[in-house]
Parts: structure tokens; C-alpha cells; sequence
């Protein structure tokens, strides 16, 4: 958050200051409302939420239905809760996050840096394959992973998440590279330093801030996939998502509003939780380059 | 751009040739893997599209026929023209609130460090998280009409949700509210990428707040405009999970999208034909609009 | 891919020897996925535990079954089914079309399925002469739901016409209740059309329309009629109807507010589960005008075809699942009848009761038909594009002769 605007040019008066004030909270509310709509109904009991009354404070607090949701709902046959479901999620997305992002400041930085004849168009070619609509791949994904004998496991899962990640994590690490002074790599392979050499001491120090954009993105992204996570894990891999509409969208059965609620916040803890950490790194490296393009 | 040619000082050693080889090898796997699944799939599902193809692929060809059919079909007319309505809307509502978010966080605002994250988070959260919880608000008999009504404000209405004409608006109203605090970040990482030697020089030639930031400040974030554009455009055309989750495409098929008319075709209707038919018409909608920017960005590179 | 292929075995092998080494496993892909559905099920898993068969869960909720139908696809392309799939209707007969699933015929025989399974629900079943699938249950959908203490209070009695119906839902109407709990859902929508089309055009037309997919029948009289008939409905039902949840639309006939609900005998459960009794605080009877008939959907277990030991697992599930024992635990939760006739009723309630005997009477009056709304009269694609005509009527887009011709085209160019 300390951007090095030391002292801001536009100055402006305390009536504008006021209404700037009252504007970003009246969006805060409006950006809080249904999270808190959320959390409010998650510690209700189920009868206060049926005989009406959704968006009014609970007259009685209470928590059975966040246990209800991680250790003993009905998820399948089993009354599992989502917590095994959690940890495939989270067997899912680390993993994938590291390896596209990693392949993706290689591509970078060969994009950037190793200038050779195509790269231009490679490049070109890796952006537009983030534009996919996804529902297309089902059907020729579910073969290949067949043939790989990986369907219906985690790893095909993370495969399927690197592939289709390797996009956006090119081109936020060519367009931050880009702006890195060339001159830097070029002084140091005069020293004698190979590729890999250059990549790890020069070029990899100075990343901080795209990599977090760039995990922040990825992670999200494939901690948030339902399409993939249902069509190639469902069963004992299902990542949570997969799990969460389980929970809340079983089509003809009785539906405990609270209970559902309550896991749909576990299901986002994660992801909310990177953002909120990690959310100053984003425009941090938003900045650094790849808004600059 | 003056960029490193390993070329020129290749030596015969086997070390040199292969630093000059490690660059396309470090690339190659990606380049294999985007070729096969991103193009090769695109090519099947063109080949598809002119296929009989309905529960699982068939490959008998039917010439134009699936085209011929899509067109002839109400709710892709619908699907379409809701795309139109809601593309446009959100993308100006979006960036314009993002601008002004951003404009107003980037006052020197007390508690910026805690209004940030409120606004970047919804980005953060998939609509099988939230859906429900924007059903509510929205449904006038549980959500903010009868709240609006119990705190006293009795003519108060919000049934947009249950009208035919106007759901889509609400489909708007929620994605709105998810992707413009991201829009907001990246106005906000232009915003404090600008030089205030710049700005200062201007207010010394008595230049107002507003002069500045139409004369000066926005043309300087034409890159995140861009950005912007694309991000935004890219969703738009993909939404799928918000409308599932908020209206299922109802009232009736008043809020069908692109998106929602492929999945339905080829997995729940069983027309997997007019669904690649369908893809590939969002495919080339896609190319149309990001050809051009990829080729005036990467020309510039040159 | 070895070194991961490896990892994967490795990651299995230890899976295996911690949940205490079964041989034998059946996958089953449902999507029965809330809490009573669930426990129901789970009778059927540990049925199999108790034969040293291991169960493997793999619940897809979502869409009435179109999620997991995608996800059903995508392993089959994978060329790794499942061994056992939750399926209705016409989805059956396309797989057993492309020769994917098994052969139960040995079985069927043995337990001579042919005499206690109705021939209708047979038709879903059996693929050219072959059995494929073990029916579990079967729903039917055409009943109203009723509070009795609302009907007692406006004096209205159980109506048995179309007119007494309509007079009745004025009654309610006028007092200041919502007439009918809807939510407007497309499948809703056609739900209730199922009944109006079969009240209004009566067996023979709702075979022309539905299955036989007559055009003359689709563009009819009979056909206006009904969509007449959805009209005057609309006009009963309260503003904030659509979108709605079908269990709120119950919940609003539980606590009073409502009348009437038109919907299928899962509803039967929400009552359970508020401390009412059937026959006694709630009513269920036909929808008036279609006495006589049943529209069904039947969930039934397809099963795929699997090699070496699976396949014995296989058979093993699919006569657990036909076994009088599982018939009876899992439909008393469900709230529907068992998919053979030859089950003893007492452990039912009044509902359960009543639905068993219209089934077998139907069954062998011939008036027993597969639910439109619910995939058992017509393939899906068919299915879905005269659910988008009904729910455009419903939700006032065309007037009932303009809804009658886009049936036609509708279903022409969906075919």
C-alpha cells in the first residue's frame, strides 16, 4: 500500500472529501451485503430462517450449523461434512498453482528475454488460449485423460488446471519481464552466466510482486472450478466446490438454509483469505507491469 | 527493442549450443500442450459443429445443417441478444465504477488498507458460493423489498427478478458487483503509476481537479482501459455459473446467454451438434474482438 | 506421466489397505445427495458391506440429474464408467443405444423381474428385450398436496373436476390465501402441465402429443385447451412465484398459506418433516381431471458394463436393489411407490398407500404414462424445448393458440 506518491497533487475540499467518504462507504455496504447475508443466516437455527424473517439478526445464536457443514452433513451417502473434500481441494490447488506459475515465469522470461523468430506469434497464440470457454474441452479432456489413465484422480485434475492456467501466468509474467532492463541479462551472460543461472539470481529475485498477482489469480481461478472438478473428479477426489453443490443442490430433498451457508463460507475461507493477505501484493504488482502492458 | 541474440557469439562447444537451444526446449512443453488442447479441441469442436453428432460425438457429416438449425432456434436469439445487453452494461457500469472507486481510494483516504479488500473480494468468491445469497436479496418477498418495507419505506419495489424484461438487469446488478472492485485495483496500479511531477506542473498552470483528470490522468491509463476491456469482455461472453446459480435462465428463457444455450445443447438436451455449432460462434466472437487488440499490442512490442 | 502413474498407484494402494481391503466394489454415480435421500441410500451400501462389497460414492447434485449426466459422459469417454449410474427414463435407452450398458437379463430371470416390474416402467428398463437397469421407485407426479385445517376453515371440499378445482382455488383466492403454491421453475411449469394436458385432452391425446409427438395433436384443440387451462392456473398463483424453490412452494401449503400445491409425491416428505400426518393434517389427491391415470418418472440404477469381478459386484447391487427389503426402506422415505407391484403396503402411510394401488390399477388399465415433465415420455432434447414453449405461456410470452403452434415448430426442430 506505501506507493511512493509522496505528497498527492489533486487537492480537494472538505465537502468533496465528505461525499468521497460517504460514496466508498455506501459501495463498502453494498460490497458487504451478501456475505454478511451469509453469515448472518449461517448461525441461525433452520426454524427462525423458514417462518421467515432471512435478512433479520438471529434471536438465537447458534454454531451447530458450521459443525453440521464440516463434519457431519450429508455429502453423499456418507455423513462425511466437507472437510475431507477441503483437503482434496487443497491437494488440487497448491500443486497446480506452483507449476503454472513456475511455467509460466519460464515462458516469460524466455518470451522476454531470448528473443528468436515466432516468439511473437507463440505468444500471441498462449493469450488467446486464455479465451477458451471451457465447456468445449469436456469431451476431448475426458479421452485424453482416459488414455493417460489418469481420469477421476486428482492429478489428472491438476494437469487439466496447469494447462488451461498456463495462459494468464504467461502473460503476467511476459508483460512484467518486458519492462525488466535487458541490459541487466545480457551483462550477465557476458559474465558467463547460463540460461537457468540468469533466470534464478537475476531475474526470479525481482519477481515478488508478479508472483503473487499471478498465484493470487491462479488460485482462485482453480480453487473457485466446478466444471472441471465435476466432470474429472467426482467421487473420493471431488475438490470442494464439487462437494458444496452437494450440499446445496440437492434437487428433491428437504434444504437447511444455515447449514448451507455456513459451508458455502468454508468454501470461500480460503480464497478470502488470500485476498484479504495478500490483497496489498495485488495492486502492488498489478502496477509493476502487466496493467502497463 | 534491443533484444539478446544467443546467436551471434554461438560458440562449437556443446555448453553454447545448448544455452542456445535451452530457451525453445524450456518453451517447447507449453507450446505442445497449448496445441493440442486449446487448438486441437477448438479444431474438433469445428469438426464437430458440422456433425450429426447428439449424446456422445458421431462423426457423420451434415454440411450446414446444425447452423442452419441454431438460427432457427428462439432461445439463441434470446441468448444473443441478452449477451448484447448485459456484455454492454456490465462492461460501462463495471470500469465506471471501478474509475471512481479507484479515483476516490487513490484521496489519500483514512482506512484504505480496510476498504480495499471489501471491494476485491467478490472477485474471490464463485457464484455456487453466493448464488443463494443473491437470490434472496433480490426476491422481493424475502429480500431487500420486504426489508425496505418493514423499515418503513412502504412503495418501495425490486421485483426485477421475477419479470421477464428486466431479470437480466439483476444478472448485471451481480456481476457488477463481483469483477468491479478488480477493475478498481487495476485503475488503481495505473492511477499510482502516474508521475505527480506531471500533475503538480499542471496545478501551477492553475489547471481545475476535473481538467486534470480529463486532460491528463485518464489518457495516462489507457493501457488499463485496455486491460480492463479485455478482462471484462472475456467474462462476459463466458458467463455461465451466474446465471445458473441466480435464475437458471428464467422467468421462462428471459435470461438465456451463450454460455448457459452451449452447455444445455450439448450436455443436458443432447444436440451435442448444435452445441459445438453454438461454440463456435462464441469462438469467433471472441477472435473478433481479441485479434485486434492482440495484434495492435504485440505489434508494438516489435 | 510413469513417475505420476506410479504416485497414483501408490496413492491407491494405501487408500485401499486403510478402508480394510475389499475386493469387490460397485462406483455409483447419483444424485441423491440430501440428508433423508442420502440415508435412504445408505441402506443399500451397507445391504452390499454385509455381502463383502465395497461402495464407492459418487454423488453429482445439480440440474435434476444434468450435472451428473455431463460428468457420466465425460467417463465414458474416459472409457472408466461407473459400475452402477442414477438414471430416468430416455437417458437409459440412448446409453443402451450405444451399447454401453450391461446385460441383466440371467438375473432378471432368475427373479423373475417380468412378472412383478408394470411394463411401463418396463419399457425403461429393458432395451430391445434386454434388461439394463434396476427401477428403484416410482414417482408420480399428477397429485395435489392440501392443508386440511385451510380446507376445513373455507369449507371446501375435495374437488373432482376441473371446474370444482377452479372453484375451489377461488374460494381460497377471495379469502385472502394464495390458491396455489407454485415456484416458476420450468420443470414446475411442466410438471404441472403434465396434469392439466391429461385433464384436459385426456390418455389418448397425451399419448398423440408427448410420445407419439403428433403434430396435429401438439397444435390441437385439446393442446389450447390446456395452455387455456395454465392461463386460468397463472391467475392463481401469488406475485412472487418465480424462481421459487419447490419446497418453499410446499412450505407455504404446511404453514397456511396456501391451499393447494400441484407436484410430485417427494413433496409428501416436507409434510413428514414438519410433524404432519397424511390423510390426517394434509390431503393428497389427483389432480382433478386425471383421475384414473398416473404420469410417472422412475429413478432407476443403469447398469454399465464392467469386467471380471466388478461385474459380479454388479449383479449383486442390482438384485439388492430389487430386493422387497431395500423397495420398502427406501421408498417409505422417499415418499414413492416401489418400482414392483408386489410389495405389502402396510408399512406406507395413507399417501403411500393410495399411490401403490393407482399404480397397479393404472398399470393395468393401460393409463400409466411416462411424465413429460420429467423426462419419461419423450428424449430430452424434445423434453426441454416443449418446457421452454410451456414456461414462455406460463410466464405470459404467447397466448394459448400461439403456445399450441410453437409446440409444433418447437418439437420439430428439436427433433
Amino acid at each position: 500500500m506505501a506507493v511512493a506518491s509522496s505528497d498527492t497533487a489533486i487537492r480537494s475540499s472538505n465537502v468533496t472529501r465528505t461525499f468521497i467518504y460517504l460514496f466508498l462507504l455506501l459501495f463498502a455496504l453494498f460490497y458487504l451485503m451478501p456475505l454478511g447475508i451469509m453469515l448472518v443466516n449461517s448461525l441461525k437455527p433452520l426454524s427462525e430462517i423458514t417462518s421467515g424473517g432471512m435478512i433479520a439478526m438471529p434471536n438465537e445464536w447458534t454454531i451447530e450449523p458450521w459443525l453440521s457443514a464440516w463434519s457431519t452433513a450429508q455429502i453423499g451417502v456418507e455423513p462425511t461434512g466437507l472437510r475431507p473434500y477441503f483437503i482434496n481441494s487443497i491437494a488440487m490447488a497448491v500443486p497446480a498453482v506452483a507449476i503454472s506459475t513456475v511455467a509460466g515465469a519460464l515462458n516469460g522470461y524466455v518470451l522476454t528475454k531470448w528473443h528468436f523468430q515466432g516468439a511473437t506469434w507463440i505468444f500471441g497464440l498462449l493469450l488467446f488460449s486464455c479465451f477458451i470457454p471451457f465447456q468445449i474441452v469436456l469431451i476431448p479432456m475426458a479421452r485424453i485423460l482416459g488414455l493417460l489413465e489418469i481420469a477421476g484422480t486428482t492429478y489428472g485434475l491438476i494437469l487439466v488446471h496447469v494447462v488451461y492456467g498456463i495462459g494468464f501466468s504467461t502473460l503476467y509474467f511476459r508483460n512484467y519481464y518486458a519492462a525488466f532492463p535487458t541490459e541487466l541479462v545480457r551483462a550477465a551472460q557476458i559474465d558467463g552466466a547460463g540460461f537457468f543461472q540468469i533466470f534464478w539470481r537475476i531475474m526470479l529475485p525481482s519477481s515478488g510482486p508478479i508472483i503473487a498477482v499471478c498465484c493470487i489469480w491462479q488460485f482462485t481461478n482453480i480453487w473457485n472450478d466446478f466444471l472441471f472438478g465435476a466432470s474429472f473428479a467426482s467421487g473420493d477426489a471431488a475438490p470442494m466446490t464439487v462437494a458444496l453443490n452437494n450440499l446445496v443442490n440437492s434437487s428433491t430433498g428437504e434444504r437447511p438454509y444455515n447449514v448451507h451457508f455456513a459451508g458455502a463460507i468454508m468454501a470461500a475461507g480460503p480464497t478470502l483469505l488470500v485476498y484479504i493477505v495478500a490483497g496489498r501484493y495485488f495492486v502492488r504488482g498489478l502496477m509493476a507491469g502487466s496493467v502497463k502492458g | 527493442m534491443a533484444a539478446t541474440d544467443p546467436m551471434l557469439d554461438s560458440g562449437a562447444d556443446f555448453r553454447t549450443r545448448l544455452q542456445t537451444w535451452l530457451p525453445k526446449i524450456v518453451l517447447a512443453p507449453s507450446f505442445a500442450v497449448m496445441v493440442i488442447f486449446v487448438y486441437g479441441f477448438i479444431a474438433f469442436t469445428i469438426y464437430l459443429s458440422f456433425t450429426d453428432s447428439r449424446m456422445l460425438p458421431s462423426y457423420d457429416l451434415v454440411g450446414w445443417q446444425n447452423y442452419e438449425r441454431l438460427f432457427r432456434v428462439r432461445q439463441w436469439d434470446t441468448a444473443i441478444i441478452n449477451l448484447g445487453i448485459f456484455a454492454g452494461l456490465y462492461i460501462v457500469i463495471s470500469t465506471i465504477i471501478g474509475l471512481l472507486l479507484a479515483i476516490f481510494l487513490d484521496q489519500k483516504i483514512r482506512g484504505e488498507g480496510f476498504l480495499r479488500p471489501i471491494f476485491l473480494y467478490p472477485m474471490a468468491l464463485s457464484f455456487i458460493v453466493t448464488g443463494t445469497a443473491w437470490k434472496w436479496i433480490l426476491d422481493p418477498a424475502i429480500g431487500l423489498e420486504t426489508t425496505m418495507h418493514r423499515w418503513g419505506w412502504e412503495s418501495f419495489q425490486f421485483d426485477w427478478i421475477k419479470d421477464s424484461d428486466m431479470a437480466i438487469y439483476t444478472i448485471v446488478i451481480a456481476a457488477v458487483w463481483q469483477s468491479s472492485g478488480f477493475v478498481m485495483a487495476m485503475f488503481l496500479a495505473g492511477l499510482r503509476g502516474i508521475d505527480n511531477e506531471i500533475l503538480k506542473a499542471a496545478q501551477m498552470d492553475g489547471a481545475s481537479n476535473f481538467q486534470m483528470y480529463r486532460r491528463i490522468i485518464l489518457p495516462q491509463l489507457r493501457p488499463a482501459f485496455l486491460s480492463a476491456f479485455v478482462i471484462l469482455s472475456h467474462l462476459a461472453i463466458k458467463s455461465y455459473d451466474l446465471v445458473v446459480a441466480m435464475t437458471d435462465g428464467g422467468p421462462g428463457t428471459s435470461t438465456w446467454l451463450p454460455a448457459l444455450f452451449m452447455y444445455e445443447y450439448t450436455f443436458t438436451r443432447n444436440q451435442m451438434g448444435i452445441g459445438a455449432s453454438s461454440a463456435v460462434i462464441m469462438l469467433m466472437t471472441i477472435a473478433a474482438i481479441m485479434v485486434p487488440y492482440l495484434y495492435a499490442e504485440l505489434k508494438e512490442q516489435k | 506421466m510413469t513417475m505420476m502413474k506410479k504416485l497414483h498407484l501408490g496413492v491407491a494402494a494405501l487408500a485401499i489397505s486403510a478402508t480394510g481391503a475389499v475386493a469387490q466394489e460397485v462406483e455409483v454415480l447419483h444424485w441423491w445427495t440430501s440428508g433423508g435421500e442420502a440415508a435412504a441410500l445408505n441402506v443399500l451400501r451397507e445391504d452390499l458391506a454385509g455381502g463383502g462389497i465395497g461402495w464407492t460414492d459418487m454423488p453429482v447434485a445439480g440440474g435434476g440429474g444434468s450435472d451428473a449426466m455431463t460428468v457420466l459422459r465425460a467417463r465414458v469417454t474416459a472409457g472408466d464408467p461407473p459400475t452402477a449410474v442414477q438414471m430416468l427414463g430416455f437417458a437409459i435407452q440412448d446409453w443402451a443405444a450405444e451399447g454401453a450398458l450391461a446385460d441383466l437379463n440371467a438375473l432378471a430371470e432368475e427373479q423373475n423381474w417380468n412378472e412383478v416390474v408394470p411394463e411401463a416402467l418396463q419399457a425403461f428398463s429393458t432395451y430391445d428385450g434386454n434388461w439394463v437397469a434396476a427401477p428403484v421407485n416410482v414417482h408420480s407426479t399428477n397429485w395435489v398436496w392440501a392443508n386440511t385445517a385451510l380446507m376445513e376453515e373455507l369449507g371446501i371440499e375435495q374437488p373432482g373436476s376441473w371446474e370444482e378445482f377452479v372453484a375451489a382455488m377461488q374460494t381460497a383466492q377471495d379469502a385472502g390465501y394464495t390458491a396455489l403454491a407454485h415456484g416458476g421453475q420450468a420443470w414446475q411449469d411442466a410438471t404441472i402441465f403434465d396434469s392439466i394436458a391429461m385433464g384436459a385432452g385426456g390418455p389418448e391425446f397425451y399419448q398423440a402429443a408427448f410420445v407419439d409427438l403428433d403434430p396435429e395433436a401438439l397444435g390441437g384443440a385439446e393442446m389450447v385447451e390446456a395452455f387455456n387451462r395454465m392461463a386460468t392456473l397463472r391467475g392463481f398463483v401469488d406475485d412472487n412465484f418465480s424462481g421459487r424453490d419447490w419446497n418453499l412452494a410446499t412450505a407455504m401449503v404446511i404453514n397456511g398459506e396456501a391451499l393447494f400445491q400441484i407436484m410430485g409425491d417427494w413433496a409428501k416428505g416436507e409434510f413428514v418433516n414438519a410433524g404432519m400426518t397424511a390423510g390426517e393434517e394434509f390431503q393428497c389427491f389427483r389432480v382433478p381431471g386425471s383421475e384414473g391415470t398416473v404420469t410417472f418418472n422412475s429413478d432407476q440404477f443403469a447398469m454399465f458394463n464392467v469386467e471380471g469381478d466388478a461385474a459380479d459386484s454388479q449383479v449383486a447391487m442390482a438384485s439388492a436393489v430389487m430386493s422387497p427389503e431395500f423397495q420398502i426402506a427406501f421408498n417409505v422415505v422417499k415418499g414413492s411407490a416401489p418400482a414392483r407391484t408386489d410389495i405389502d403396503p402396510s408399512s406406507f402411510d395413507a399417501c403411500g398407500q393410495a399411490a401403490m394401488a393407482d399404480l397397479a390399477a393404472a398399470g393395468d388399465a393401460g393409463t400409466l404414462f411416462g411424465s413429460m415433465a420429467h423426462g419419461h415420455a419423450n428424449p430430452p432434447s424434445i423434453q426441454n424445448a416443449m418446457y421452454d414453449v410451456i414456461t414462455a405461456h406460463f410466464n405470459g410470452e404467447f397466448d394459448a393458440e400461439t403456445a399450441a403452434e410453437e409446440m409444433v415448430t418447437a418439437v420439430e426442430l428439436a427433433q
